[in-house]
């Protein structure tokens, strides 16, 4: 079958195949390519006993210099955290309530938490911070806030959560269902003097009665709301669930409450502390006031 | 054998020679050594925010300094602009004088000139060289060969070293350089440009004029029959012959009498009288060498000269030469002149009147605006104050054009909220603000300004408009 022969216009010979008179030229490899070609399977050679290459059954092998991908991610991440550790260090030690005089320290830490915020934190209160009224995702940027903005409750927030189950010390209050407690009248009545405290609708003294007997408890007579239960403020411009009268409405008689889960024991103290100087940073943190007396308010100081 | 595929070099071994050109030559070498050695030492001050050095390229903090000029990265037009300068003047030079960059200012020309000296110093003038290079590889041609070219890597070696004084300041550099305790980057620096001053100066030297080099061919491109060129007056010279010749046939021959002394001092090894060539870099090196031997046999000088090919022409023909200032003062030089100027003069302007304060304003986008409790509407930003003064200066912040705003900042509190604000910006550096700007309910969204204005006797200021988002109805 193979029918070796010198072509003659070339003076090359032929790799003795035919195929429907075509005929292939057996031309030499240039010296070059030949000896780079040797090279690449010495090379491969090396390159085999010294990384991983060979897929076992459940890993592959592992090679002599012992390198991997995940070893090499691991060193890096290592080496980055060797970076920041003396900020980290100085961060687990400083009382947050003392953050804010540390300026430098606190930029650090507002850096930091804005780097997990984005890890963490944005699948609910979104990259901007603004939160959802749809869904009920608190917005972090105003100066509203359900359960103390200092940095101190912030951080308490953070690491026990909102109505997290099996924590006891989460921050937790309930909105209990006014279904079929009001006739049409009577809610109407209560909407408009909910909306009255933001002057958006007149006071009526049907609604105030009702107000006064089932809601003054908790959101306070004249609906400036309390921390201390997490009961919202009623008489601002910022509503959670809508301010439409038939928002409210339905806040009234089926409730609807978020959840926000705990942190502490996901991530550390030190990133629980920078995340609250972020949050806290987006424009509405408050200073130490009210929150100063509340005792369950407690600082992890533990590094 | 094969061809051979390439022509070798034909070694250049020029005679010594003196005469007004070198010392011309001499003198440009002082300046331009003098000033690449001398410029970095030179001190400067600014205060105690900016380095002390006069001129300095800063790489690390991205700041050019040049006596009293600072310049910042997003001011490269300037250097571009000094870049265009020194093109549009290499024309106007060109143009005016022929190749005098190439004759007496260019690095190659000068470092060239330099490492010739030393052949002269080691290996003695022109015929010794001669010999030498053709003598056999003794223990003594080695020792000589050895010397000189450690002198090579010295100046190559001092070459290199003085340009890292540019890029750091020198004093320090200096000793950290020699604890071995300086950047990489700046011995890696001189190890390239003493190899690069070595190879380009000690041995390649003409061949770069020659073959590498555009700007002969540019220049040629440039020249025209008004500009000055060393020219071998032929008309004059021709037929060759030599003094005794020419004592018994004095009609026949003209004033050259084929001494060579022209070939033997050019530094490129050329012949100037084959008529302008690229190898001739217009060192007038040769004009010192006819001079000097129209002297010593009586003729008069000049057979070799500065000409431009039109007064060749008149001066062959008879007629009278025009003024050299006819030469230098034509419509193409004036032109070049002007340009010249004019950019020189539009960046002056330019530097004595830009600001040294600077506003950059960024909008939140997300979100676009911000419901407060009291049912205020809120804007976030991020200014960035540039502040090109070497101290720190209190700048005053204002919102413009926005009824009722009130503003804060990442530090200052809500509690001080008010249309002005103030900080102080760190010398030489941009600070960025966190503003928050904050309307009275039911303002509509618009557009409005950010002022800031330096608070010192300078009082300069850097108006941004931007636009404040606000829910278009409730």
């Amino acid at each position: 079958m193979a029918n070796k022969r010198i072509d003659q216009p070339t003076g090359t010979p032929t790799v003795g195949h035919e195929w429907d008179g075509i005929e292939e030229l057996d031309t030499p490899l240039p010296r070059w390519w030949l000896w780079t070609f040797y090279l690449t399977i010495a090379f491969s050679v090396g390159y085999v006993i010294a990384y991983p290459a060979w897929p076992m059954i459940d890993r592959a092998t592992e090679g002599v210099l012992g390198w991997s991908s995940r070893g090499e991610l691991a060193e890096e991440m290592s080496a980055a955290d060797q970076a920041r550790a003396t900020v980290r260090e100085q961060l687990a030690r400083i009382p947050i309530e003392r953050l804010p005089e540390d300026g430098p320290l606190m930029q650090q830490a507002v850096a930091g938490g804005a780097a997990a915020f984005r890890v963490n934190c944005v699948q609910c209160h979104g990259s901007g911070a603004a939160g959802s009224q749809e869904l009920g995702y608190p917005n972090l940027n105003d100066d509203d806030w359900l359960w103390g903005g200092d940095l101190k409750a912030i951080e308490y927030t953070l690491a026990h959560g909102i109505r997290q189950a099996g924590d006891d010390e989460t921050r937790s209050s309930v909105m209990p269902p006014f279904a079929g407690a009001f006739d049409t009248d009577q809610l109407n009545a209560l909407t408009d003097h909910v909306l009255a405290f933001s002057g958006k609708a007149e006071s009526n003294p049907v609604g105030a009665q009702i107000y006064a007997d089932n809601c003054a408890a908790c959101h306070g007579i004249r609906g400036e709301g309390d921390r201390a239960q997490g009961a919202p403020t009623l008489n601002d411009a910022i509503w959670l669930r809508g301010s439409s009268r038939e928002a409210i409405k339905q806040q009234i008689l089926n409730p609807r409450m978020g959840m926000m889960p705990k942190w502490e024991g996901r991530l550390d103290p030190v990133t629980l502390k920078m995340l609250a100087a972020y949050v806290h940073s987006l424009g509405g943190g408050e200073d130490f006031v009210e929150v100063a007396e509340d005792p369950e308010v407690a600082v992890d100081e533990q590094p | 054998m094969p061809e051979r595929l390439y022509e070798p070099r034909k070694a250049v071994h020029n005679k010594r020679i003196d005469g007004p050109f070198r010392r011309f030559k001499w003198l440009v070498m002082l300046v331009t050594l003098g000033i690449y050695y001398v410029t970095p030492w030179i001190r400067w001050d600014r205060g105690p925010y900016a380095p002390d050095q006069a001129v300095l390229v800063d790489l690390a903090n991205r700041r050019f300094y040049m006596f009293s000029i600072e310049i910042w990265p997003h001011e490269f037009y300037f250097v571009a602009g000094l870049l265009i300068m020194a093109g549009i003047g290499l024309f106007l030079v060109t143009s005016a004088v022929g190749r005098a960059w190439c004759g007496y200012a260019c690095p190659q020309t000068v470092w060239t000139d330099l490492f010739q000296h030393v052949d002269r110093f080691v290996d003695g003038d022109r015929n010794a060289r001669i010999r030498l290079d053709a003598a056999p590889w003794t223990w003594s041609k080695v020792a000589r060969r050895a010397f000189k070219w450690s002198i090579y890597l010295f100046i190559g070696f001092w070459t290199g070293g003085a340009w890292i004084m540019y890029f750091a300041d020198a004093p320090t550099l200096v000793e950290d350089f020699w604890r071995g305790e300086a950047a990489s980057v700046a011995y890696i620096t001189v190890a390239v440009l003493t190899l690069t001053t070595v190879t380009l100066g000690g041995f390649m030297r003409e061949q770069v004029c020659i073959y590498m080099c555009p700007w002969p061919r540019i220049q040629t491109a440039m020249m025209d029959e008004k500009s000055l060129l060393v020219t071998y007056k032929d008309w004059r010279g021709e037929p060759r012959g030599s003094v005794k010749k020419a004592a018994k046939n004095p009609d026949r021959f003209g004033d050259c009498i084929d001494c060579t002394q022209c070939v033997q001092v050019c530094p490129t090894g050329i012949d100037i009288r084959e008529g302008p060539q690229i190898g001739c870099i217009t060192c007038g090196l040769c004009i010192d060498a006819c001079d000097r031997v129209m002297d010593d046999i009586g003729r008069p000088r000049g057979l070799i000269d500065y000409a431009t090919l039109e007064d060749c022409e008149r001066e062959a023909a008879g007629e009278a030469v025009k003024s050299p200032w006819r030469t230098l003062l034509r419509p193409r030089t004036i032109a070049y002149t002007m340009i010249w100027a004019g950019i020189g003069g539009a960046l002056l302007f330019a530097l004595g009147t830009r600001s040294h304060t600077e506003l950059t304003v960024a909008p939140d986008r997300n979100p676009p605006f911000m419901l407060m409790s009291d049912g205020s509407v809120r804007n976030s930003y991020t200014l960035k104050i540039r502040n090109m003064e070497s101290r720190p200066r209190a700048m005053e912040i204002a919102v413009e054009g926005l009824p009722g705003a009130l503003m804060w900042t990442d530090t200052i509190n809500r509690d001080e909220a008010s249309a002005t604000q103030r900080v102080t910006v760190p010398a030489d550096l941009v600070r960025a603000v966190r503003a928050y700007v904050a309307v009275p309910v039911g303002t509509a969204p618009q557009q409005f300004e950010f002022r800031v204005t330096s608070l010192d006797e300078q009082r300069e200021t850097d108006v941004v408009e931007t636009r404040f988002d606000a829910p278009e109805d409730e």
